[in-house]
């Protein structure tokens, strides 16, 4: 039992990545109608800087996880206005062709001069050491992620579906000449948007930097999953992707303590039976 | 009309037999190719720094002087057996490959070996982990050159055991590599008087580790014995320390741990783990001159692992075979026969040979990684421990399970 215990919060701590990149997804689907396949290569790309600026710059982890997301934010922006812009109102399909040509890039270029097996990043000093719960030993770092995880979703949900920018940017999903009409620049808030999307991206990936190795290929691994994750909760709802971002994790890691072998298949079959019943998703609207 | 026809027959297949029986005797092209994870998690444990070795290999031997013409070319498997057989596949038949080199990853090495055998084609593996190779699954076609599962369970296995540490429970990476490991460990730890409290099999190119971290330390064993390799490895380890696993008296065994993992590790998280490798940079002024000229060309100025120096001097030991046979018979398993019949001898692996079943004997040594105190230098990372002579470092004959080895 008391493994069980252990195995569910392990489950919540990897629900937290799921939770947050597919929430990322979501904003970015929901909002600019693209299926970003680049968002693994942007999760790197945050720990990657967050990895730079320690070495480099000795700045650490607490402002990494401030100018990280701004950092590689500010690169999905220049993404968005020289590349994926052009393809608005053309099917998913070339959006996601073009991102995912950019993620192998992106990840080509990373492996070829910092190879495959990554670069340490510690654990920051006031975040060492773990806590006996009874149960379990639960290493202060992976608390953190979980409680950081959750108050940023969560403000994201709020952001968008409780305030007056997130209603224009709902807004101008629906209807972009309207709104335009009104006097709001669309453009820039999509651009704004795509920047918050990747920004998530990259948080998550400062958030993962100290417990993964930063390597090149740790988004791509990711990635699929995520858009298991995003598929399962309903393509472009906010609150369906953070809660089936954490269910997952719990999923799969209850998983890996009754059958290991299938943990890396579970959350597809689960996607499949999803797809069979309700092809929207647990909380997607219809087409 | 008829006979005119036969007779440009004749003429035919009499000039195609003289064209044949010239090349066999003069033949002096050679096609390497060098089949490894270009781009996944074992790229820099083998990948460019492998084809770096074969290249280096070819320039070494300085065939080139002699009149011969050696081709390089390099392909990536993708640690997918069925990409690695098309290859292994294209390779031969349209590339006229003569020799394979590297095939890291077991699951790919069993694959393409199949392929080798039935094309008469030559493998000489430095990366696969599988002693399988060598047992059960062994043709006249394959040598296997650094390392195997046997190796690393009875050098790293039995010093741990007779340290003390006498129970064990393993992660295992899920697939052919990881389950021999395990297996050949296993036996090991059994055979020395220990106890197996439990296993789980981790599907491979797993990030979280934390699952099967809380497992382990809930077996309470003594030793966890990491079965699994690259960045599997290096993310248990980072892991364990985060779940304060050493720190609660459990001892983290890394039965196949690379010098690229400990680089990648860090000395502060790495430091005292135990490791057995047959070939380490620092270890005598041949194996020093020949890292400083590979560490020149590689990518990131890396030192060479065990898998890459296994690339270079199996390859000049192919190339010493041939030479010996006057020319290419493009035929792999006269070739591999000459290899066995030849004493080997280069300046990374010392003096050795290759047994019957094409295991190519030499010492196998254990390590502890320094502390980051008494790291000098760049890469200066291990302390010698122990030393396995050659001829007790590999499954002896009497037990192989290999066809060709004959009782």
């Amino acid at each position: 039992m008391q493994a069980l215990f252990a195995q569910l919060l392990v489950g919540l701590i990897n629900g937290s990545f799921y939770a947050l990149l597919s929430l990322g997804l979501a904003v970015i689907f929901g909002m600019l109608n693209i299926i970003n396949f680049a968002h693994g290569a942007l999760y790197m790309m945050g720990a990657f800087v967050a990895y730079f600026l320690l070495n480099l710059g000795g700045i650490n982890y607490w402002w990494a996880l401030l100018l990280a997301p701004i950092i590689v934010g500010i690169f999905g922006m220049i993404l968005e206005r020289t590349m994926l812009q052009w393809l608005t109102g053309l099917d998913h399909l070339y959006g996601l062709l073009l991102t995912f040509g950019i993620a192998l890039i992106v990840q080509g270029v990373f492996q070829n001069y910092f190879g495959s097996s990554g670069l340490p990043y510690a654990i920051p000093d006031q975040l060492r050491g773990g806590m006996n719960l009874g149960f379990m030993f639960l290493p202060v770092y992976r608390g953190w992620v979980v409680v950081f995880s959750l108050v940023v979703c969560l403000a994201t949900w709020f952001l968008i579906e409780k305030t007056q920018l997130g209603a224009y940017l709902r807004a101008a999903t629906e209807n972009p000449t309207l709104v335009r009409a009104f006097g709001i620049n669309v453009p820039r808030m999509i651009t704004l948007t795509y920047g918050l999307g990747v920004g998530l991206a990259a948080l998550a990936g400062v958030l993962s930097a100290p417990i993964n190795q930063v390597r090149p290929l740790m988004g791509a691994d990711l990635i699929i999953v995520v858009f298991a994750v995003v598929v399962i909760g309903g393509m472009g709802s906010i609150m369906g992707s953070i809660i089936t971002g954490f269910a997952l994790g719990v999923i799969e890691g209850l998983t890996k303590y009754f059958y290991p072998e299938a943990s890396n298949t579970v959350v597809f079959v689960l996607m499949v039976l999803v797809l069979l019943v309700k092809p929207t998703g647990l909380t997607g609207r219809a087409a | 009309m008829h006979t005119k026809s036969i007779a440009a027959f004749l003429l035919g297949t009499a000039l195609a037999i003289t064209a044949t029986g010239g090349a066999l005797a003069q033949d002096k092209t050679v096609k390497v190719g060098v089949l490894t994870d270009n781009s996944g998690l074992y790229a820099d444990l083998g990948g460019p720094g492998s084809t770096l070795a074969a290249q280096m290999a070819i320039e070494d031997s300085k065939l080139a002087t002699k009149g011969w013409k050696v081709d390089l070319i390099s392909a990536d498997h993708q640690n997918k057996p069925d990409i690695g057989t098309a290859i292994a596949r294209q390779w031969i038949d349209v590339e006229k490959v003569d020799v394979f080199m590297d095939v890291l990853n077991s699951g790919v090495a069993l694959a393409v070996n199949n392929v080798v055998k039935e094309k008469n084609s030559v493998m000489i593996n430095s990366g696969a982990a599988t002693s399988d190779l060598t047992n059960a699954q062994c043709t006249p076609n394959t040598v296997h050159w650094t390392y195997d599962t046997y190796m690393l369970a009875h050098s790293t296995g039995q010093a741990l055991v007779k340290a003390g540490g006498d129970t064990w429970f393993f992660i295992t990476a899920d697939y052919a590599f990881g389950h021999a490991l395990e297996r050949d460990t296993a036996a090991v730890v059994k055979a020395a008087g220990g106890k197996v409290l439990g296993d789980v099999k981790a599907p491979l190119n797993n990030a979280d580790f934390s699952s099967f971290l809380l497992q382990a330390q809930a077996s309470k064993a003594k030793i966890i014995g990491m079965a699994n390799a690259g960045g599997d490895t290096t993310n248990t380890i980072k892991q364990a320390a985060e779940f304060g696993i050493v720190k609660g008296g459990q001892k983290l065994a890394g039965l196949l741990l690379f010098l690229t993992d400990v680089h990648s590790l860090g000395l502060n998280v790495a430091q005292g783990l135990n490791l057995s490798s047959t070939f380490y940079w620092d270890m005598n002024d041949q194996t020093r001159a020949f890292a400083k000229r590979f560490a020149e060309r590689a990518k990131n100025k890396a030192m060479p692992t065990m898998v890459q120096a296994g690339v270079y001097s199996g390859l000049l030991h192919y190339f010493k075979a041939l030479e010996a046979l006057g020319g290419n018979p493009h035929d792999g398993a006269k070739v591999v026969a000459k290899m066995k019949e030849m004493p080997t001898d280069d300046p990374l692996f010392g003096k050795g040979s290759i047994e019957p079943n094409g295991r190519a004997l030499h010492p196998a040594y254990l390590f502890e990684v320094k502390a980051p105190s008494e790291s000098k230098a760049p890469w200066d990372y291990y302390k010698l421990v122990g030393t396995t002579p050659a001829d007790k470092a590999f499954r002896p004959l009497s037990e192989s399970a290999c066809p060709l080895v004959k009782k």
